[in-house]
């Protein structure tokens, strides 16, 4: 008992998240990944409150704490001040720490988003980065974001942006002793480690599926089975 | 709800606002998919209102995208904000306004979590000292560019040159507003109206000449969900919370869809996109789709801003028929220009759905 427990009793998180659930389900009637996904937060947020390891280490390998879009609607309407998001946001944390996020379909895609948007947080200062927002990786942004990426730095500077440019302005170049200053504190606040700790466990469970997974980027059968698998088991009929 | 009861909840959320001397930081998808917008804002800012707002080069991304798709630490997304702050104090100011929800949302979370666990913000001060030297001083206030324009309507609607109306009918443009889900859901008294019936953008839209649509799906999210739409085997929950929206909302006939989260446009805008193609089913009139704006965008084209200034050239949804409808004046030819006139070529049409 209270292994796992303890470890998300470190997280001021959950500990903020969760206070006692009365499983009145408020949260799941309001939820928008409940209407899609078999989800339901209500039964999320009662397991936890058990305090039971076997059940909390089910939910971190379980598909199902990867469902929440941290739209964070629970919040406002549940009658006792819990905020499901808040616990789902702590378990991902566990989940990824413990590398147990390796054993469920949607747990794997983190390796995608750490690929991603995580490295373009160091490499650019940005989150998001045009040039790397690939019209073939999203079909759905259309003809316009096709025409716009083939004249990325025309488009911009027509609409006022500072593009790649020294000074402030729209998607300027982040001075590089600001994205030194990210980077100590990815290493300083356990980012860095994180980040790593998601590699390793990712480049075990690659190998276990004999996928190949280059140690940089994202054109690795690893990441591309990651990124578009979907085994149609995760939604409502 | 009667009218009197939802302008009362209103009242009972209200929220200060700062007059002037902003500290603007800026917004990672609003940059990259409707720069136009930020744009539009300084200039609201500084050309129409005469306000002090200020942008430091060396800001960053608040990793909020990294953050809520859980890759990145809470302890790291707090210290990162940190050093937002410490740029703040560093140029001398104290009126925080983020360009973006997500950001908002967050250091809403951030400040607020540092009053119940002061040991937290202790602890993202030593590791920021640890890691860059820095110290600073929290925000006195801090609002949502939104809440800025939305404190400044008045001035706005005094100095249009256009209303949102129906030039051909004399109605009120029927508008949708959508309101980002971190604005207010986390913390409905640091919103304009609160969580259930925010104002930020109803304020705006009725000063402006208006008339805001109720329907049943009004709060529900874009569905962005952060990896729901980040990962592409994950986009079906996106796009169903979008169609789940539009299939609510259609009954009444939008003119126009308004939006204050950087995220919502892009998704309210390319999903319709995506629903034509896929299954040949459009939103707006005449097999086009309903158009999607910033509330900068709209500010701007109450003002009388040339729309393509304005960027609504890169929505995917074409903005001509409200355009039309207001009565602004345009020229088709220049739509797709780069700067100065430069010819860059235009889009291709999409099969499905209608497109200017």
């Amino acid at each position: 008992m209270g292994k796992l427990y303890d470890k998300l009793m470190t997280d001021v998180r959950f500990r903020e998240g969760l206070k006692a659930c009365i499983n009145c389900g408020t949260c799941t009637a309001i939820c928008p990944a409940a209407t899609f996904y078999n989800y339901d937060p209500r039964q999320i947020a009662d397991t936890v409150q058990w305090n039971d390891d076997a059940q909390i280490e089910a939910l971190l390998k379980s598909e199902t704490i990867w469902y929440c879009g941290e739209c964070m609607s629970c919040k406002t309407r549940c009658p006792r001040g819990n905020t499901p998001g808040l616990i789902i946001a702590s378990l991902r944390t566990l989940s990824q720490k413990e590398g147990y996020f390796v054993e469920s379909e949607k747990g794997r895609q983190q390796l995608a988003v750490k690929r991603t948007v995580g490295e373009w947080i160091l490499d650019y200062g940005y989150c998001l980065y045009a040039e790397k927002i690939l019209p073939e990786m999203h079909p759905e942004q259309g003809p316009v974001w096709e025409w716009e990426s083939k004249h990325l730095p025309d488009v911009f500077n027509r609409l006022g942006a500072n593009y790649k440019g020294n000074g402030p302005g729209i998607l300027r170049k982040i001075p590089q002793e600001s994205l030194d200053e990210l980077k100590a504190i990815f290493d300083v606040t356990g980012g860095t480690d994180f980040y790593e700790t998601i590699e390793k466990y990712s480049s075990v469970k690659a190998q276990e599926l004999g996928l190949e997974l280059k140690e940089k980027g994202i054109e690795s059968e690893y990441i591309g089975h990651i990124y578009t698998t979907n085994n149609q088991s995760h939604n409502k009929a | 709800m009667i009218l009197e009861g939802k302008k009362q909840i209103w009242s009972d959320y209200q929220k200060e606002i700062a007059d002037d001397r902003y500290f603007y930081v800026r917004s990672c998808v609003r940059q990259n998919f409707f720069p136009g917008s930020e744009t539009a804002f300084l200039r609201i800012m500084q050309q129409e209102l005469g306000k002090d707002i200020y942008e430091h080069p060396h800001h960053t991304t608040c990793s909020g995208i990294g953050y809520h798709s859980d890759v990145v630490p809470f302890d790291t997304t707090m210290t990162i904000v940190a050093r937002q702050f410490s740029l703040m104090t560093e140029a001398g100011y104290k009126n925080l306004v983020p360009s973006c929800i997500t950001s908002f949302g967050l250091y809403t979370e951030i400040l607020e979590t540092w009053k119940h666990f002061p040991h937290e913000e202790e602890k993202v001060r030593n590791y920021l000292r640890k890691a860059t030297g820095r110290e600073f001083e929290k925000p006195e206030n801090l609002a949502h560019a939104s809440d800025v324009i939305f404190k400044f309507r008045k001035e706005i609607a005094f100095k249009a040159k256009h209303k949102l109306i129906n030039q051909q009918t004399g109605e009120p443009l029927k508008v949708v507003e959508h309101i980002g889900c971190h604005y207010a859901k986390m913390f409905p008294d640091k919103g304009v109206g609160g969580a259930e019936y925010p104002y930020v953008l109803a304020g705006m839209v009725e000063e402006w000449g208006g008339e805001v649509i109720d329907y049943p799906e009004r709060r529900h999210c874009c569905g962005f969900g952060f990896r729901q739409y980040l990962v592409q085997a994950n986009r079906g929950y996106s796009i169903a919370c979008s169609q789940k929206k539009f299939e609510s909302m259609k009954l009444y006939k939008p003119d126009l869809i308004i939006t204050n989260c950087p995220g919502c446009p892009m998704f309210l805008d390319r999903w319709q996109y995506a629903i034509a193609e896929m299954e040949g089913v459009t939103y707006g009139e005449n097999g086009m789709g309903i158009p999607v704006f910033t509330y900068e965008e709209v500010a701007g084209l109450v003002l009388g801003y040339d729309p393509w200034d304005l960027g609504l050239q890169v929505h995917q949804v074409s903005c001509e028929p409200v355009l039309d409808k207001i009565g602004i004046e345009y020229d088709p030819e220049k739509k797709y220009d780069g700067p100065y006139g430069k010819k860059i070529g235009k889009p291709e049409l999409p099969f499905n759905l209608k497109c200017c």
